[in-house]
C-alpha cells in the first residue's frame, strides 16, 4: 500500500506503519502526527524518535520500559509526549513497524 | 574432552540436554547442566489451578527424573557468566569452564517492579498465577470469593505466555457460571495493547468470545501505580480502574544473571540472532527459550521448536559450518475458551494465525482458530506429552519446527 506524506509517496502496511525507514523524513512524522493527535511536535519528540528508529536498525525489540531507561524520557514523559499509545504512536511517526505482539 | 554447559534445567534447557546426549559423543563431550532448583513445574497447568481443574501434584515432578542419562546435574545457584574466559562461576565458587555454553535460564514475574503490587493487598486482593504459589494462593481466594469486581490486567509486554491472560477471562466467566454467581462478577480485561486480539485476522475471528461472555475491555492502558486500599490501578494519563479482585500479570524479567553478568537488555533478556539463535554475546553462547529476546511468543511450544533448531545448529558450530538461520518464530498454542472448549493457533515470524486445519492440511482433525472441544481435549492431553514426548525430546509425530502453510486459509 502507498500514501503520500508531505508531499511524498510511501509505502505502509495496513495500518498505516511506514514499511521502509529509508522513505522517513521529518516532515512525515509532523503529518503521522497531526493523524494520532499529535499537533506539535518538539526537540524531545524527536529525540525519541531517533532513539526509536536507531533501536530498529539495531534489531532491538521495543519496550515501553527501554525507552524509559534511554536517558532521553522517562516513562512518564514519554505518555505525556505521545498520549493514550505511547509505543504505538511514536513508532508510527518514526517510521518503523508497529511493535510486536502474540495474537 | 569438550565440555558444553547448559545454564538452566526448565523447558528449554531439559529439552536441549535430552536433544544432545543423543547427538553429541560420550567420549568427546561432557554436558552439564546447572540449576538451583529441586521442582520441575509444567508451567501451562497454572492455569488451571486456581479453579481447581488441576491439583498441585499435577504440575510438579522432580527436576532429576528428567535430566538424561549421561548429563550431569549441578544443583546450586549461579554466580555470574565471564563470558571473556568461558567460565561460569557458581555461588559456591565452583568454576565451570566451557567451550559451548547454552542459556535456558528462563523469565520470571517481577511485581517489585510496579509501585502497589507488592505488599500488604499482594496474595490478599491482588493475585498472580504466572507462579505455583500466585496460583494457589488464587485458588484459595476464589474458592470463597463472592463477587463484585474482578480486573484481568497485563502489566507490560512481552510475557510468557501472552495468551494465557485471555484464557484466564474466559475460564473465570465459565467458573462462576457454574458457581451461579456470574451475575454478581463484573469482569474487565485491561491490556497495553491496543486490544485483546492485536492482530487483525484474529480480531475478526475471535472478538465474540468477549462479547458473549460479556467481559469488558481497557486497551491502550499501561499501569503506573496500583492503589491496593482503594482498589484501583491508575495509568500513566490518569485514567482508573477499580478492582475488589485484581488478578495481574507482572512485569516479566530474564534472570538477573544477566545483568550480574553483563550479557542483559534492560529486561535482563540475552541479545539473540532471531533465525540461528546464536547469542549476540559471544559466537560459543547461544540461547533458547524466556531468556531470549527475539521477538518470538515465550512459550513452551516456541522453546520445543527452537530445540529442534539449535540442536541442529550446535552440530555445524562444532563442526566448524555455518549456522542455519531456520527459527522462524513458530509458535503453536491451544486458547481455552471456556465451557470445555478451546481454540488452537499456529503462527511465525511472518504469519499471523490464520483458520483452517491442523496438522493434517484439508483434514485436521483440529481446526484453526476455531472453537472445539477436542482442542481443548487436545490441551489437557498436551500435559501427557510434556512430561512423556517433549522434555525427553522424543519426535512430535507431524508437527514440524518450522511452520507449515498447507491446508490454512492465507487469502
Amino acid at each position: 500500500m502507498e500514501k503520500v506524506y508531505a508531499g511524498q509517496t510511501v509505502s505502509v502496511d495496513k495500518e498505516g506503519y511506514l514499511t521502509d525507514l529509508a522513505q522517513w523524513n521529518k516532515d512525515i512524522a509532523i503529518e503521522i502526527g497531526k493523524e494520532v493527535g499529535i499537533n506539535e511536535l518538539t526537540d524531545k519528540h524527536f529525540e525519541v524518535l531517533a532513539y526509536l528508529q536507531d533501536q530498529q536498525r539495531k534489531e532491538v525489540a521495543l519496550s515501553i520500559r527501554g525507552v524509559g531507561k534511554s536517558g532521553i524520557v522517562d516513562i512518564k514523559q514519554l505518555y505525556e509526549l505521545f498520549p493514550k499509545g505511547p509505543l504505538k504512536f511514536s513508532s508510527k511517526m518514526a517510521g518503523i513497524p508497529k511493535p510486536k505482539s502474540c495474537i | 574432552m569438550k565440555k558444553l554447559v547448559i545454564l538452566g534445567a526448565g523447558t528449554a534447557g531439559t529439552m536441549m540436554a535430552s536433544h544432545l546426549i543423543k547427538k553429541l559423543k560420550k567420549s568427546d563431550w561432557e554436558i552439564t547442566i546447572v540449576d538451583q532448583y529441586k521442582t520441575h513445574y509444567y508451567q501451562p497447568g497454572f492455569l488451571f489451578l486456581p479453579f481447581d481443574t488441576y491439583k498441585p501434584e499435577d504440575v510438579k515432578k522432580s527436576i532429576d527424573e528428567f535430566i538424561p542419562k549421561g548429563v550431569k546435574l549441578i544443583r546450586e545457584k549461579i554466580d555470574f557468566i565471564d563470558k571473556d574466559s568461558d567460565t561460569v562461576v557458581l555461588e559456591n565458587g565452583t568454576k565451570l569452564t566451557y567451550d559451548i555454553l547454552i542459556l535456558a535460564t528462563g523469565t520470571k514475574t517481577a511485581p517489585g517492579e510496579v509501585q502497589g503490587m507488592l505488599g500488604d493487598y499482594w496474595y490478599k486482593t491482588i493475585f498472580d498465577f504466572y507462579t505455583f504459589e500466585g496460583a494457589l494462593a488464587l485458588r484459595d481466594k476464589l474458592r470463597d470469593w463472592k463477587g463484585g469486581k474482578l480486573v484481568i490486567h497485563i502489566t507490560e509486554m512481552p510475557i510468557k505466555c501472552p495468551v494465557a491472560p485471555l484464557e484466564f477471562a474466559f475460564l473465570a466467566d465459565t467458573f462462576f457460571i457454574n458457581k451461579g454467581i456470574r451475575d454478581k462478577v463484573d469482569i474487565t480485561y485491561v491490556t497495553p495493547l491496543s486490544g485483546a486480539f492485536t492482530k487483525e485476522k484474529c480480531t475478526t475471528a475471535l472478538t465474540y468470545l468477549l462479547k458473549d461472555k460479556n467481559i469488558k475491555i481497557v486497551p491502550d492502558f499501561a499501569v503506573e501505580h496500583i492503589d491496593g486500599e482503594n482498589g484501583k490501578i491508575v495509568d500513566y494519563g490518569g485514567e482508573e480502574v477499580p478492582f475488589d479482585l485484581l488478578v495481574t500479570i507482572p512485569t516479566n524479567m530474564g534472570d538477573d544473571l544477566m545483568s550480574r553478568s553483563g550479557i542483559g537488555d534492560d529486561m535482563n533478556y540475552v541479545p539473540t540472532d532471531k533465525n540461528t539463535l546464536q547469542t549476540k554475546v559471544k559466537e560459543n553462547i547461544f540461547a533458547l527459550g524466556d531468556c531470549t529476546n527475539v521477538p518470538a511468543s515465550k512459550a513452551g511450544s516456541v522453546a520445543h521448536f527452537q530445540a529442534e533448531i539449535l540442536t541442529e545448529n550446535i552440530l555445524l558450530y562444532i563442526e566448524g559450518k555455518e549456522l542455519k538461520p531456520d527459527f522462524d518464530g513458530h509458535a503453536n498454542c491451544f486458547i481455552e475458551t471456556g465451557h470445555g472448549k478451546a481454540l488452537l493457533i499456529d503462527f511465525n515470524y511472518e504469519y499471523e494465525p490464520v483458520s483452517g486445519k491442523f496438522p493434517f492440511a484439508g483434514i485436521g482433525p483440529l481446526n484453526l482458530l476455531t472453537e472445539s472441544r477436542l482442542n481443548h481435549w487436545g490441551k489437557l492431553a498436551f500435559r501427557w506429552v510434556y512430561w512423556n514426548m517433549l522434555l525427553p525430546a522424543r519426535k512430535l509425530p507431524f508437527i514440524t519446527p518450522k511452520m507449515s502453510k498447507a491446508g490454512k486459509n492465507f487469502d
